[in-house]
C-alpha cells in the first residue's frame, strides 16, 4: 500500500459513524488538573484548636478547596473524555465488555446493602442468604461442589486456586511439588499467580491448531507438577477438544487441573469446567456477569472446587442451618478445616457480588445460556466480515485476527477514529500482530456491521495513515516513552518541573 | 415468592432480531448456533441450571426482599472499615456510564478523563503520606501488607526473612499477609504492644537483622494514635528493614505525615472516604518511596505529551506488570479498585483540605467526648488506653461484652467485642443525635 494515500475522512464517509470524542483544550493541556484550579493550604495546630499535641500531628496539608458546582463540572467533563460501553461498541478481547444493566447498581446501593463486616451474623441474615445464593448459582454454573466468594478479581481466584493446590499437595504430604504449567498463550496473570505462589513455571507450547500439544504436557507433566492452569475455550477462542484426556494427564501424575474463567461466557448452559475434569476454577463475574468493569475494577473472582477440596477453601465461607423462628432457612460463617486462610481483608468485593446476583438472577438458565449462544454467534459473523486473516478457528465467543503488514497497535489507534473501541491487541502472541476480539452478546447487527466496516477501512489504510492516528479522540497519539523515561506521577512532580 | 412469572426468554441484553439471526448464520454459512460450538459431545452440558429468569422488577424485589433480612442497626463500628457520609455528589457523578463501564485504560488517547482522575487520587495520596509514589490502587488493605512484604522481599539488602507485625493486628490482614508471604522465605511474627500501641522496647529488643520489614499502625486497630512512629523508624532503619504503615486519608489528613518519620510505604483502606460501609470491601492504598519505582506493584498514572505536545496522562512503566513481564511481574494484580479510587479522589476533594482536617479533628474529639461520657457510667471504664484515640475507642465493661453487645443489638446499636470484657464503640459516620441515644441506651444495658 502506498504511503500518500489519502486517509479515508471517518466524519465524512457516509458508512461510517461520525465521531469526534469531547475535548476541553486549555494551553498545552486539555481538562486542567484539580491542583490547576486550586491549592489551599492547611495549618495544624496553629490556630490552637488542634484536639492532639503537636508532635502527633502533621504540620499542613495543601490540597485544591473547591465549591461542588466547580466539582460536577470537573467530574463530568472528566468522564466525557473517556469511551464507555454505553458509548459504542468495546470488542477487547478476553475482556468481556458486556452492558452492565443500570438496575444492578440500584440493588447494590440498596441502604440495606451498606453493612459493615464486623456485625454479627444474626443481624446480617440477608447478607448471608445473598451470598449463599450466589455460592449456589455459581457451583451450578460452573459444575463445581463448593465455591468462596472471597477473592476481588480474577488473578485473586487464581491466587486461591494455586495456595488451595499447595495446601492440598502439602495435606497429602507432597509439599514436594514445584511447578506449574501454563500454555504459552495464557494470559500474565496466570505466569505471576504462580510465581507469587513460590512455583516454578513450566510454559506450554501450543500444537499447530492453536491448542494444548499433548506431546509437549506429556513432556512437561511429572511427579513434581502442582497443577495445569488452562482457560478453556482458550485465548484463541478453540475449544481445548482433548480437555478430557488432558485432564486424565494431569491427574495420573497427581496434579490438579485449574479453569481460568475469563471465557466462560462461551459456554454458559453448554458445558461447565467440573464436567471437564477441572478440580478448580475462578469465576469472572466482572466478565461473565457483567458487573462494570470501573475502569480497571472493581471486579470478583470467586473459586470454585471439587469436593476434595473445598476444606481448603478460604475462611469463612456461608451455610445453611436450617430454619430459623419464622420458618425461613438461617445462615451461618464458618471456617473450612483445612482453610487457606484469607485472601483479602473482610469478604471481598460484596457490592460487586450484590449486582453479580442480581445479574444472574434476572437472566436465569434460558438467559445465560442465550447470552453465550449470542456471544459465539456475535464473534463468528463479526469473524465473517472482515478482511483480516484469522488463523485459528474454529473460535466460539472471540476470535484473534492477524493485522498481516500492519501493526496492530497502530490498527487500534486508528479505529478509535471510527468511533468504535479496537481490541486487544498483540496478545496472544501466537497470532502476528494479534487482534484479539469478544464483541459480546450485547451488539446488534448494525452495531457489528459498523465494526466491521471500521476493521475493514482501516485494513485498506496506509501505514503512515495507521501512524498518525487517532485524529478524532481527546489526545492524540500519546508518547509512551517520555512517559516512562521521565515518570512524573503526581501534580507535586509537574509543579516541581515549572520551578 | 412465584418464580414462574411472565418474562423474556433469553437475554434481555442481546439485541438480536429473528431476522438478523437468520442473516448473521447465512454470512458465517451454518443453520444453527449450536454449529457454532465445537464441544465434544462427551463434556456437553444438558442439563439445567435451575435458576428462574425474573423480569428486572421481579429481580430488584427479590434481592430487596433478601436484604431486607439485615436488621437495621446503628453501627458504631470501624476496626479498619467505616460507614463516612458520602456525599451525594460522589454517587452522582461517579455512576456516570463513561467512569462505571470503561475498561482499564489501554488506550489512553480515549480514556484522558479517567486517567487524569487516577492521577488526582495518587496525588492526594502523595500529599497525605509525603512519599513520592502512590500506585492507583490495590484490593485492599490486607492484600496492599501482603504486597508490601513481597517488595520488602525483593529490595531486601540482606538475606533477611522476618517480617515484624503488631500482636493487635487484626485476623485478616494477618492471614491475607501471610497467603502473600507463603511462596517466598519470609515469615510473619507478631511483637507486643503495650496500652495499645507499640512497646518500642520490646520491638527494640526483637529486631535483629534477620528482619526485613516493620509493619505498624496508626491508628492502630484499637482507634489509639501512636506516639513513637520515629523511633520505630529507626529501629527498622537499624536493621536495614522497611518500616511498612498502615493507615487511611482521613488519619493521614492529621496525624504525623509518613515520610517525615522514616517510613518507606504506607498501606491501607483508602475507601474510608468514598465507600459507605460496604461489608469490608475496600481499597487498597500503596504508597512508597521513590528509590522503590521500579519494584512497585500495581498500576501507575504517568505524565507525558501527545502529538499535538498537550499534557497528557498514560498508565505508564507497565513493564512491571503481569501482561508484560508475565512470572517476574512485580505483582499479579490486573483487574484493580479504580472505580472505588475515582470515588475516594472525588470525596476528598469534596471536603477539601479544610473539610478532610476537620473531619479527622472531630474523629479524635468526638471519640473523647463518647469516652468520656461512657466512663461516667457505673461498671464502664473508657478508654481502656491511656492513650490520644481516633474515631473510636476499647472500653472496659464489668459485665460480659457479649453479652452487653448481645443487648445493645437488641435495642437497635452494634459495638464491636474485643475482649471478655471489652467492647470497642466507633464514631465515624454516627450523627450526634445517634451517639446520644447510643449513650442513653447503654447506660440502661449496663445498669
Ligand atoms: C484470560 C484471563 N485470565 C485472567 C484474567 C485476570 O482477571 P482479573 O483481571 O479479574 O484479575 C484475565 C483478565 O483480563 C484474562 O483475560
Amino acid at each position: 500500500m502506498s504511503d500518500d494515500q489519502t486517509p479515508t475522512d471517518p466524519t465524512t464517509d457516509a458508512s461510517q459513524v461520525r465521531y469526534d470524542q469531547a475535548r476541553y483544550v486549555n494551553d498545552g493541556q486539555y481538562e486542567p488538573l484539580l491542583s490547576e484550579k486550586d491549592q489551599t493550604s492547611v495549618d495544624i495546630g496553629d490556630d490552637g484548636d488542634s484536639p492532639l499535641p503537636d508532635d502527633l500531628t502533621r504540620d499542613s496539608i495543601k490540597l485544591p478547596e473547591l465549591s461542588e458546582p466547580e466539582l460536577a463540572r470537573h467530574y463530568t467533563r472528566l468522564s466525557q473524555m473517556i469511551y464507555g460501553i454505553d458509548s459504542g461498541p468495546y470488542p477487547l478481547g478476553s475482556c468481556t465488555m458486556k452492558y452492565n444493566p443500570k438496575f444492578t447498581e440500584d440493588v447494590a446501593a440498596l441502604p440495606s446493602a451498606a453493612i459493615h463486616p464486623d456485625r454479627s451474623e444474626e443481624s446480617i441474615q440477608g447478607t448471608l442468604e445473598l451470598l449463599y445464593r450466589l455460592q449456589d448459582y455459581l457451583g451450578r454454573i460452573g459444575g463445581m461442589d463448593a465455591v468462596t466468594l472471597q477473592p476481588p478479581a480474577g488473578a485473586a481466584g487464581e491466587f486461591v486456586g494455586i495456595r488451595v493446590a499447595a495446601a492440598y499437595h502439602e495435606h497429602n504430604g507432597e509439599g514436594h511439588r514445584n511447578e506449574v504449567i501454563i500454555p504459552e498463550s495464557a494470559h500474565g496473570t496466570n505466569f505471576a499467580t504462580a510465581a507469587l505462589g513460590g512455583y516454578d513455571v513450566v510454559s506450554l507450547p501450543s500444537d499447530e491448531d492453536g491448542r494444548v500439544d499433548l506431546g509437549a504436557l506429556e513432556a512437561a507433566l511429572s511427579e513434581n507438577t502442582a497443577a495445569l492452569m488452562l482457560t478453556n475455550p482458550n485465548t484463541l477462542g478453540l475449544f481445548e477438544r482433548d480437555i478430557e484426556e488432558i485432564a486424565d494427564m494431569v491427574h495420573d501424575v497427581g496434579g490438579l487441573l485449574y479453569y481460568d474463567g475469563a471465557n466462560l461466557n462461551a459456554l454458559l448452559g453448554r458445558a461447565r469446567p467440573g464436567d471437564m475434569g477441572f478440580d478448580v476454577m475462578h469465576y469472572n463475574v466482572h466478565k461473565t456477569f457483567a458487573t462494570p468493569h470501573g475502569g480497571g475494577g472493581p471486579g470478583a473472582g470467586p473459586v470454585g472446587v471439587v469436593a476434595e477440596l473445598e476444606s481448603f477453601l478460604p475462611a469463612p465461607r456461608v451455610r445453611e442451618v436450617g430454619g430459623g423462628a419464622n420458618g425461613a432457612e438461617t445462615y451461618e460463617l464458618f471456617d473450612p478445616e483445612h482453610t487457606i486462610g484469607n485472601v483479602h481483608g473482610f469478604q471481598g468485593n460484596w457490592l460487586v457480588l450484590v449486582k453479580a446476583f442480581a445479574y444472574i438472577a434476572r437472566l436465569g438458565d434460558e438467559g445465560l445460556a442465550d447470552a453465550s449462544a449470542k456471544a459465539v454467534l456475535n464473534a463468528n459473523y463479526l469473524a465473517s466480515q472482515i478482511e483480516y486473516e484469522i488463523p485459528y478457528g474454529p473460535f466460539h465467543h472471540e476470535f484473534v485476527a492477524s493485522a498481516g503488514d500492519q501493526d496492530a497497535a497502530d490498527v487500534a489507534k486508528r479505529m478509535l477514529d471510527y468511533g468504535v473501541h479496537p481490541p486487544t491487541t498483540k496478545w496472544p502472541e501466537i497470532v502476528p500482530e494479534a487482534l484479539m476480539t469478544e464483541p459480546t452478546e450485547v451488539e446488534s447487527k448494525d452495531t457489528l456491521d459498523r465494526l466491521a466496516a471500521a476493521f475493514n477501512a482501516v485494513a485498506k489504510e496506509s501505514n503512515k495513515v495507521l501512524e498518525d492516528a487517532p485524529e478524532r479522540t481527546t489526545a492524540r497519539r500519546i508518547d509512551q516513552t517520555s512517559a516512562a523515561r521521565n515518570p512524573r506521577l503526581s501534580w507535586h512532580e509537574l509543579a516541581e518541573e515549572d520551578t | 415468592m412465584n418464580e414462574s412469572d411472565t418474562h423474556t426468554t433469553g437475554s434481555p441484553y442481546a439485541p438480536h432480531t429473528d431476522d438478523g439471526r437468520t442473516v448473521m448464520l447465512e454470512a458465517i454459512g451454518v443453520d444453527s448456533v449450536d454449529e457454532l460450538f465445537d464441544i465434544p459431545e462427551d463434556v456437553r452440558f444438558t442439563d439445567e441450571f435451575g435458576i428462574d429468569a425474573r423480569s428486572e422488577r421481579e429481580t430488584r424485589r427479590l434481592v430487596r426482599s433478601v436484604l431486607d433480612r439485615n436488621t437495621d442497626l446503628t453501627e458504631l463500628l470501624g476496626r479498619g472499615h467505616y460507614g463516612y457520609y458520602i456525599p451525594s455528589l460522589v454517587d452522582h457523578l461517579a455512576d456516570r456510564s463513561e467512569f462505571l463501564t470503561s475498561y482499564t485504560q489501554y488506550q489512553p488517547e480515549v480514556s484522558q478523563g479517567f486517567l487524569q482522575a487516577l492521577f488526582e487520587y495518587q496525588s492526594l495520596l502523595v500529599e497525605l503520606t509525603g512519599l513520592e509514589i502512590a500506585n492507583c490502587s490495590m484490593y485492599d488493605a490486607a492484600t496492599a501488607l501482603g504486597e508490601a512484604a513481597t517488595l520488602a522481599e525483593r529490595v531486601r539488602s540482606t538475606s533477611g526473612h522476618r517480617v515484624l507485625v503488631p500482636d493487635l493486628l487484626r485476623d485478616g490482614r494477618r492471614s491475607t499477609l501471610e497467603n502473600y508471604v507463603a511462596g517466598t522465605d519470609l515469615t510473619v511474627e507478631s511483637y507486643p504492644t503495650d496500652d495499645g500501641t507499640v512497646d518500642v522496647g520490646a520491638l527494640e529488643s526483637t529486631v535483629d537483622d534477620d528482619v526485613v520489614m516493620v509493619y505498624a499502625e496508626n491508628p492502630t486497630v484499637r482507634g489509639t494514635i501512636e506516639e513513637q512512629l520515629e523511633s520505630i523508624g529507626d529501629i527498622a532503619d537499624g536493621a536495614d528493614a522497611l518500616f511498612v504503615l498502615g493507615s487511611d486519608p482521613v488519619a493521614l489528613s492529621l496525624l504525623q505525615r509518613p515520610a517525615d518519620v522514616g517510613v518507606d510505604v504506607v498501606i491501607g483502606d483508602a475507601s474510608v472516604l468514598g465507600l459507605p460501609t460496604s461489608y469490608g470491601m475496600g481499597l487498597g492504598l500503596f504508597a512508597c518511596r521513590e528509590e522503590y519505582l521500579r519494584q512497585v506493584p500495581g498500576r501507575l498514572v504517568g505524565v507525558s505529551e501527545d502529538e499535538t505536545d498537550r499534557r497528557v496522562f498514560t498508565l505508564t512503566l507497565q513493564t512491571r506488570e503481569q501482561h508484560i513481564r508475565r512470572e517476574r511481574a512485580t505483582s499479579n494484580i490486573c483487574t484493580n479498585q479504580a472505580w472505588v479510587a475515582l470515588r475516594t479522589a472525588m470525596h476528598a476533594a469534596s471536603l477539601g483540605p479544610n473539610g478532610m482536617v476537620d473531619l479527622a479533628k472531630r474523629g479524635v474529639t468526638r471519640a473523647e467526648e463518647l469516652a468520656a461520657r461512657l466512663d461516667g457510667l457505673d461498671g464502664v471504664q473508657a478508654p481502656v488506653h491511656d492513650r490520644h484515640h481516633i474515631r473510636e475507642f476499647v472500653a472496659h465493661v464489668d459485665q460480659p461484652a457479649p453479652a452487653i453487645a448481645e443487648d445493645l443489638e437488641k435495642r437497635g446499636f452494634a459495638v464491636h467485642v474485643v475482649g471478655e470484657h471489652e467492647i470497642q464503640v466507633c464514631v465515624a459516620g454516627v450523627p450526634d443525635d445517634d451517639l446520644d441515644d447510643f449513650v442513653a441506651t447503654i447506660t440502661e444495658v449496663v445498669r
